[in-house]
């Protein structure tokens, strides 16, 4: 079963027609150094990919494609359940974030809905030999078959990968968790539901520090949740996080201990042509991401992605359409729940392109440089190894072209929720279903 | 009348999607909505003016389309409401997104002056309860309340106890402040109903009751009885909507199997959000059967849970007020 989301380029999964539900992939993140690559599922499990060097030891030339393999498979949380609520905690992953690597080993947080674990990726490659008093399969010996002292030695045995859980950052949450985010300070990180975040310290597990409560004091005028949260990735001190009604709030944690009072609210004025029924649901952020500079936001709402300066709160600089001709169809996707997907969104390493997904397998690339955007597809017809990703377009009216495809043949059932780009290098994964697709760029590779 | 409707008709028209309503979730269709609504309409028509121009007349059924679509999407999203009360970990986004989508409809509907309107057609056209949804019970409502134009009632318990701590202000809130005391359940579900029914009324406000106290354990003791606010609590007054709904008998057994079992603690907003019930976690598919003509789906949540419920509580208020 966990196999088929292993293989990144081939998989073996159109021999079933079906989807297990727990090889979903519900998260994907790549480490600081892009060696490393983690994607949880919705069975609880962390599957963490490596890129293969091909010259081990000696610097890589750029535009070096390393194909990225699986390197462990642990299961990181297991179904729940709150007794007191009668309730099913889902094992699901809601988010992996790593943590920047200090020593050999490296460490990653995952979260499921209310419990954020601290786990320990460490490999093994020697072990020691000739103890005096074990032999060697453990057992005791019988001392008077010792007849020499000699010193054990480390020799070198097949590479073994343990994964240890360090730390249980349980109890914090009485609503889902959304987001965790790392602290530049390497030292804390949060951890976002609906209605609170928390700040916690990555050695301390019993105490958290709660910055933002946003839960009314009669849950009847509850009217906006949180949607997602992130630390800046320079100042320790400034976070940001969405809200269900598309504002963003920068925070600064030296004003006050509870940010409930934002320093700075970035909203944009609806736009009073285009308002319907569903300009709430359809503007709510469902992800935010600091620009690499840390000068920028990117946040996605339902139909478009934006750019936001830091400097300016009355709306975003730029304004990407994803998928447009989805507006006149809000209904029907109201109906069906579509229209409550989260989509993630991310930058790439220069902060020059931005990326995210849409439905029927597409995702979407956007140039900030020209403006362009392009569609692309996650689908395994194109995933023989060194295919070129052609480009796709959604029919809109206008000459229809070949291999266009219309707005009614979208499959919503495909859609593409979560995605990572590398921090260096243009590789991207990106998570279709319970497929892991690994995009390289080979062509723009030695422009880095 | 007739030139309200081109007004609004004018302005909302082009901005409204086209909706494209299935109604697979309980096999009501739309157009079952669109025939009684437009029995109201044309009765309205034929009473009215005889020298209605042409243009107004499209105007108005323009305007009656965009009602109908405007229906349509409020009784969907009270659908929505009410499915994820039974999923056991409800979505708290997506809760709140739909919630606050029924109240801008019913801001809309109050502002149109339709609101009285289709709650008149509605009420008076005495449709058996069960054939209406949730939202047509929410208008009858409307209809006792004599203040403030308040589009969703609450339960007012105003019978509470002050040793009743784990009544929560959804329940307390008083719809009108200096009413009459013991302005009792039944009797607002009794006034509601004009049609018979009220022995069902009666023999369900009981088990409304019991499973209100059932499900104070669970909550937060607060002990503050909130006088209502004049702004109307929707997402406390929908969802207070959903417990009256749990009384209906009728011919419809399928709507009656969807409700009639659903654990009541949902009283509580908290909890409803939260998605504290007992019930045990069922898909949308598991919903799909219990809504099959047979009559041998099981129950959604056993009842039992409210009885040993409230024995326990008895039992807390017992030590609480320390008798």
């Amino acid at each position: 079963m966990g196999e088929d989301s292993e293989s990144p380029k081939i998989n073996h999964s159109f021999l079933r027609d079906y989807v297990t539900e727990a090889d979903v992939i519900s998260t994907v993140e790549f480490n600081q150094t892009g060696d490393l690559l983690a994607t949880g599922d919705k069975g609880g499990r962390v599957v963490i990919f490596q890129r293969e060097t091909e010259s081990k030891g000696e610097s890589e030339e750029l535009g070096e494609s390393g194909e990225y393999n699986v390197y462990s498979t642990f299961q990181s949380h297991e179904p729940d359940f709150d007794y007191l609520k009668s309730l099913e905690i889902e094992e699901k992953i809601n988010k992996i974030r790593w943590l920047p690597q200090q020593n050999a080993a490296h460490f990653l947080l995952s979260t499921n809905d209310k419990t954020i674990k601290l786990w320990k990726v460490s490999e093994r490659d020697k072990r020691p030999e000739g103890y005096n008093l074990k032999d060697e399969e453990g057992r005791i010996k019988d001392i008077s078959t010792v007849t020499s002292l000699r010193v054990p030695v480390l020799k070198p045995t097949d590479l073994m990968v343990e994964v240890r859980p360090r730390r249980i950052f349980a109890n914090g949450h009485t609503y889902h968790v959304n987001s965790i985010s790392v602290n530049s300070d390497g030292e804390t990180y949060l951890s976002a539901d609906d209605l609170r975040i928390n700040m916690w310290h990555l050695d301390i597990t019993d105490r958290s520090f709660n910055i933002v409560d946003i839960k009314p004091a009669n849950m009847e005028d509850l009217t906006e949740v949180i949607t997602a949260a992130e630390f800046h990735p320079h100042h320790c001190q400034l976070f940001v996080y969405s809200s269900s009604k598309g504002t963003l709030r920068l925070c600064d944690m030296r004003e006050s201990a509870l940010c409930d009072k934002h320093s700075k609210i970035f909203e944009e004025p609806e736009d009073p042509g285009n308002r319907s029924f569903f300009s709430e649901i359809i503007s709510s952020v469902s992800d935010v991401k600091f620009s690499h500079s840390g000068r920028y936001l990117l946040t996605r709402d339902y139909l478009t992605v934006k750019v936001w300066d830091l400097n300016m709160e009355k709306g975003p600089v730029e304004t990407y359409q994803v998928h447009e001709y989805l507006r006149s169809k809000l209904c029907s996707l109201y109906e069906n729940d579509c229209i409550f997907d989260k989509f993630e969104c991310v930058w790439n390493s220069t902060d020059s392109v931005i990326m995210t997904g849409a439905y029927n397998s597409f995702f979407r690339m956007f140039d900030r440089e020209t403006g362009r955007g392009v569609t692309l597809e996650a689908w395994r017809e194109n995933s023989k190894p060194r295919a070129v990703l052609r480009t796709r377009r959604v029919y809109t009216g206008g000459r229809r072209r070949r291999g266009d495809v219309g707005v009614d043949s979208l499959d919503f059932t495909k859609k593409i929720l979560h995605m990572a780009w590398h921090p260096a290098e243009n590789i991207i994964a990106i998570a279709a279903t319970n497929n892991l697709y690994i995009f390289q760029d080979r062509v723009n590779a030695e422009n880095q | 009348m007739a030139s309200i409707f081109v007004v609004s008709a004018e302005r909302f028209i082009p901005l409204f999607p086209r909706l494209a309503c299935q109604g697979v979730l309980l096999g009501c269709h739309p157009c079952f909505r669109l025939n009684m609504f437009s029995k109201g309409t044309k009765r309205k028509f034929s009473d009215g003016d005889e020298e209605i121009s042409d243009e107004s007349l499209v105007g108005a059924r323009v305007a009656s389309s965009y009602s109908l679509q405007r229906q349509s999407l409020l009784d969907m999203s009270l659908i929505k409401l009410q499915l994820c009360h039974m999923l056991v970990e409800p979505n708290l986004c997506r809760s709140v997104l739909i919630a606050n989508t029924v109240r801008q409809i019913q801001e809309e509907m109050t502002h149109d002056g339709s609101w009285h309107m289709v709650a008149e057609a509605f009420c008076s056209a005495g449709q058996s309860p069960s054939e209406r949804l949730v939202a047509t019970e929410v208008l009858c409502r409307s209809r006792e309340q004599d203040a403030e134009p308040k589009l969703f009632s609450v339960i007012s318990y105003e019978g509470c106890r002050e040793e009743e701590v784990v009544a929560d202000e959804t329940l307390c809130s008083v719809s009108v402040s200096d009413t009459v005391s013991n302005v009792c359940l039944a009797g607002r579900i009794g006034q509601c109903w004009e049609k018979s029914e009220l022995s069902g009324v009666e023999r369900d406000e009981e088990a409304l009751e019991d499973s209100r106290l059932g499900s104070g354990e669970d909550e937060e003791i607060d002990t503050k009885d909130r006088a209502s606010t004049e702004s109307p609590k929707t997402i406390g007054q929908v969802f207070g909507t959903f417990e009256i709904k749990n009384g209906s008998p009728g011919p419809d057994s399928a709507l009656e199997e969807l409700f009639s079992d659903v654990d009541t603690s949902y009283y509580d907003l908290d909890t409803m959000l939260t998605g504290m019930q007992s019930a045990p976690k069922m898909g949308p598919y598991d919903i799909l059967d219990s809504l099959a003509p047979s009559h041998s789906s099981p129950s959604i949540v056993s009842t039992p849970n409210c009885r040993s419920d409230l024995n326990e509580l008895d039992h807390i208020m017992e030590i609480i007020v320390g008798s």
